[in-house]
């Protein structure tokens, strides 16, 4: 049915198109000629065509007294106060004088954290319902795909949003184009915030990121249609060839001339250290080939994704100064991921390396606490011993980083962005959920009013609709 | 190849120790839903549960386990999985849940498909899951045959109850391949009873729709023998099910998924069929999934419903070790305004005595009453409290190794750099 439906359509634009070619001959002289300058860029490029038109919904200026605070960057502050006015961070501090006129919520028993940023989301690319016709997250035409952009995929409408909020807390996202691609496109970093358009979700500044993918996925994509890459080998010659071609479009691109290329473009903004690369690799020895292909064309990673065997080479990750974003006991679901162990996150941020807890999975967001403080746990049984304040800054600090926005929010820091989430308990604990989540200070969720609930159109008018979820 | 392995395997195992064990000084869980005991004692010989409470005696001779300050429960019962049927999932060979190509289907068993040397099992039993209710996946038809309940044990006899079920592909998944429909689903479903109504008979038609095997298989689900567990979402479906089941009296029939079973939750209690649900299931992944929720399993509860957790299609060959978190975050529940989940009793009972219940087998695991099997864990916390981890295990009254492929690595990878060696030599 789909397809009789494609072929008609194609019939009948290939009639169409004949029927006018002789009417059209001297125009279409004119017509190429202008279609040829389109492809010159007419002046500078523009960078943000799709510019993130976000607005940040305003509140009370508000004062929580009496808190557990961890502030993202390792430290912690007990019985303290947290005050964020214009959507700001004001003061963080174990005794902050209240201003007149601002709310104040005490908070005693309960705990105060930057609001949880995951790294590795397919909300909206891949929404619920997972029907076919939401399938939008891998553009499995060629293994080499980075002119698309996932925000051109992101449904605004997904439920998932307001899951991640309400149940995990999650303030910030980074959606990702999938796995099938060596180049899968670039990737948009999302403020939680539902909005009508995807450009109303885009969190302003963060840079664009670079989603790539080693191991299994690609060779077996396009392996079984018998094409390059079969073989982890085919994987790398097609990244360095493609990589080798970025270098010299990047030199050719000065010239003024240069037809615009827009697989071309996303890999000379790598190569220009404007979009940082989010690179899908699960074994060490493949991360170890990946970081010496990113010293060979002059470009860095920002982080690897489903790093399940950064255990292993976690010394040569701090030396290249690259993130890793972990599940904490995924495993055994695929080859390239049967060394997973549960120590994995711990084990990497002793070393010194950057370590972060992604989810990849629109119920795993809603627990990315709960992932942390399972990985804490196993850690100090081996006897690596991280405190639960600095366990937080691989939920929101090291998150930030990964995705270039760590000057903005992912910690409890003066000016920065008051995303701020109160926990009804200790937020390590399976027992506790977020009570109020505040997203550039506006309160986007309180678990106390049904009507600070979001509900997403798909859901209006079904059942179960604005329901506890 | 396996057969050998097994065989070999057969040689080096000790037989079950008829060893008698006290664990004193722990917070007693019975797991029938009573409040833990503090300072409780456990004693269990020849592989059996003797007493657990407060003030048991220590038999002379037992072999004395301090737990103070420890948790002290029956092992987990994986309330719908397929553990023990995959080493790696998408490594097709290694991978039996699904016979696609079979012309079989409900003759199908998982007894002798399950492999008790899959790295899955032994990261389990280490986890604290010691019982396993055991499904196949259906291929291309709506019954995807006969489960088993298994234990976890470190040995090579894994098959607690063979042919413990049947199971069936009902909702969308069922309508996909009954032949595209709901509407095909059901005339599916009663044509394949009658003709194991017939089969019953020693009548097998030219024309039948099944194999003489599998209609032979459907006989025990027909008369009521063995359970018959239909997967099931939505609320229609699920009053349609109820439905059938009046046409069928003898049926003894388990709900499983039930991710909309709040909205019916009464009808499904007035019908007296338990149920096995997803427990944390809250998004509309499909449509039939629409009024998702994670006060589904806390409603039904409340209406009367005898509902264990299970985690139909989700990682089920592999995470039953995350079952206790999951009952953790029906507990979470209770602090959240206008969601409805568990009591820590009943929480907890839902992933031990519930499925063992519902499965038919409450007089057998899922408890540490006098008689059931020694399946005993040692927790260092709260099971249910995604922090805490397990100290020691009992299968059958006998001490499980605890070691993994992933505690080997740990232990190889604790400092990366190589040593003097390579990391291949260290071990």
């Amino acid at each position: 049915m789909r397809l009789g439906t494609f072929m008609m359509t194609a019939a009948f634009v290939t009639a169409a198109f004949s029927s006018q070619v002789e009417a059209k001959k001297d125009k279409d002289k004119d017509k190429d000629k202008s279609s040829e300058a389109m492809l010159k860029p007419a002046g500078p490029l523009n960078k943000d065509p799709y510019p993130s038109t976000y607005r940040a919904y305003g509140g009370a200026e508000t004062l929580i007294t009496g808190v557990t605070i961890y502030d993202g960057e390792g430290g912690r502050i007990e019985n303290g106060s947290v005050l964020f006015r214009d959507g700001k961070i004001v003061e963080v501090g174990a005794k902050v004088d209240t201003p007149s006129g601002a709310t104040v919520i005490n908070g005693a028993g309960k705990w105060v954290t930057p609001g949880i940023i995951d790294v590795h989301s397919h909300l909206g690319d891949y929404p619920t319902p997972g029907v076919d016709a939401h399938s939008d997250g891998n553009e499995v035409t060629g293994p080499v795909r980075p002119e698309v952009w996932a925000e051109h995929s992101v449904w605004p409408q997904d439920p998932g949003f307001a899951r991640a909020l309400a149940n995990g807390g999650v303030t910030a996202l980074q959606i990702l184009p999938g796995s099938a691609n060596l180049f899968g496109g670039r990737s948009v970093t999302l403020k939680n915030v539902y909005a009508r358009t995807v450009q109303g979700m885009k969190f302003p500044g963060a840079p664009y990121g670079l989603k790539m993918a080693c191991g299994e996925n690609p060779k077996r994509v396009y392996g079984s249609r018998n094409q390059m890459p079969q073989t982890r080998m085919g994987n790398m010659a097609v990244n360095r060839q493609t990589w080798a071609k970025a270098v010299e479009y990047r030199k050719k691109a000065e010239k003024a001339d240069t037809p615009r290329d827009l697989a071309m473009e996303t890999l000379a903004g790598v190569l220009a250290g404007e979009i940082l690369v989010h690179n899908h690799c699960y074994r060490a020895d493949e991360m170890a080939l990946v970081m010496d292909m990113a010293k060979e064309f002059g470009y860095k990673v920002s982080t690897f994704h489903h790093a399940v065997e950064s255990y292993k080479i976690a010394d040569m990750l701090k030396q290249n100064d690259v993130c890793s974003a972990m599940w904490a006991d995924w495993w055994g679901f695929k080859m390239e991921s049967y060394d997973a162990i549960n120590e994995n996150i711990p084990m990497v941020h002793n070393a010194g390396a950057c370590a972060i807890v992604h989810s990849d999975d629109p119920n795993g967001i809603q627990r990315l606490n709960q992932e942390a403080a399972k990985a804490l746990a196993d850690g100090r049984r081996m006897g690596i011993n991280v405190s639960d304040e600095v366990a937080w800054t691989w939920l929101s600090y090291n998150p930030a980083k990964a995705l270039g926005i760590a000057d903005k929010t992912g910690s409890l820091k003066p000016g920065k962005m008051a995303d701020v989430v109160l926990w009804n308990g200790n937020p390590l604990s399976v027992y506790t959920r977020p009570e109020k989540v505040w997203i550039d200070g506006a309160l986007m969720y309180d678990a106390n009013d049904p009507k600070r609930r979001p509900v997403s159109d798909f859901e209006l008018g079904q059942p179960g609709e604005g329901d506890v979820k | 190849m396996r057969a050998l392995l097994i065989a070999l395997l057969a040689c080096a195992a000790t037989p079950a120790f008829a060893q008698t064990v006290a664990i004193t000084g722990g917070k007693v869980v019975i797991g029938d839903g009573s409040a833990p005991i503090e300072g409780g004692t456990v004693v269990f010989t020849n592989g059996r549960v003797v007493a657990a409470g407060r003030g048991v005696a220590v038999p002379a001779g037992a072999t004395i386990v301090d737990a103070r300050g420890k948790w002290v429960t029956p092992g987990i019962v994986a309330g719908f999985s397929r553990l023990g049927l995959a080493g790696v999932d998408a490594v097709d060979p290694s991978n039996d849940t699904s016979a696609n190509k079979s012309v079989f289907n409900a003759a199908l068993d998982v007894a002798p498909a399950i492999n008790p040397t899959v790295a899955a099992i032994a990261v389990n039993r280490a986890a604290g899951v010691t019982r396993a209710i055991v499904s196949p996946a259906a291929g291309d038809a709506i019954f995807a045959g006969q489960g088993a309940v298994i234990d976890t044990g470190s040995d090579v006899s894994p098959v607690t109850k063979a042919k413990a079920f049947q199971f069936v592909e009902f909702g969308e998944a069922g309508a996909r391949r009954a032949g595209g429909a709901r509407t095909a689903l059901f005339v599916n479903f009663r044509t394949a009873l009658a003709e194991a109504s017939d089969a019953a008979r020693g009548v097998f038609r030219e024309d039948a729709l099944l194999k003489r095997a599998d209609a032979q298989a459907l006989i025990p689900v027909a008369n009521g023998q063995i359970r018959l567990l239909i997967h099931i979402e939505s609320a229609t479906d699920i009053l349609a099910v109820l439905d059938l089941k009046r046409d069928y009296p003898l049926f003894n029939v388990v709900l499983v998924g039930v991710t909309e079973g709040w909205r019916v939750a009464g009808q499904i209690s007035a019908a007296k069929v338990p149920v096995i649900a997803s427990a944390l299931n809250d998004l509309p992944d499909s449509f039939e999934q629409i009024a998702a929720t994670q006060s589904n399993i806390g409603r039904m509860k409340a209406a009367g419903v005898n509902v264990a957790i299970g985690m139909i299609d989700d990682n089920d060959e592999r995470q039953a070790q995350l079952s206790m978190q999951y009952a953790g975050n029906l507990v979470a529940l209770n602090k959240v305004p206008g969601a409805t989940g568990l009591s820590w009793n009943d929480a907890f009972a839902a992933i031990t005595s519930k499925p063992a219940e519902v499965i038919g087998m409450g007089a057998e695991i899922g408890s540490l009453r006098a008689g059931r099997r020694g399946d005993v864990v040692i927790w260092d916390g709260d099971p249910l409290e995604v922090t805490s981890a397990v100290e020691k295990v009992w299968i059958d009254g006998v001490a499980q190794p605890l070691e993994t492929r992933q505690t080997r690595l740990r232990a190889r990878y604790a400092t990366p750099q190589e040593g003097a060696l390579p990391k291949a030599f260290d071990r």
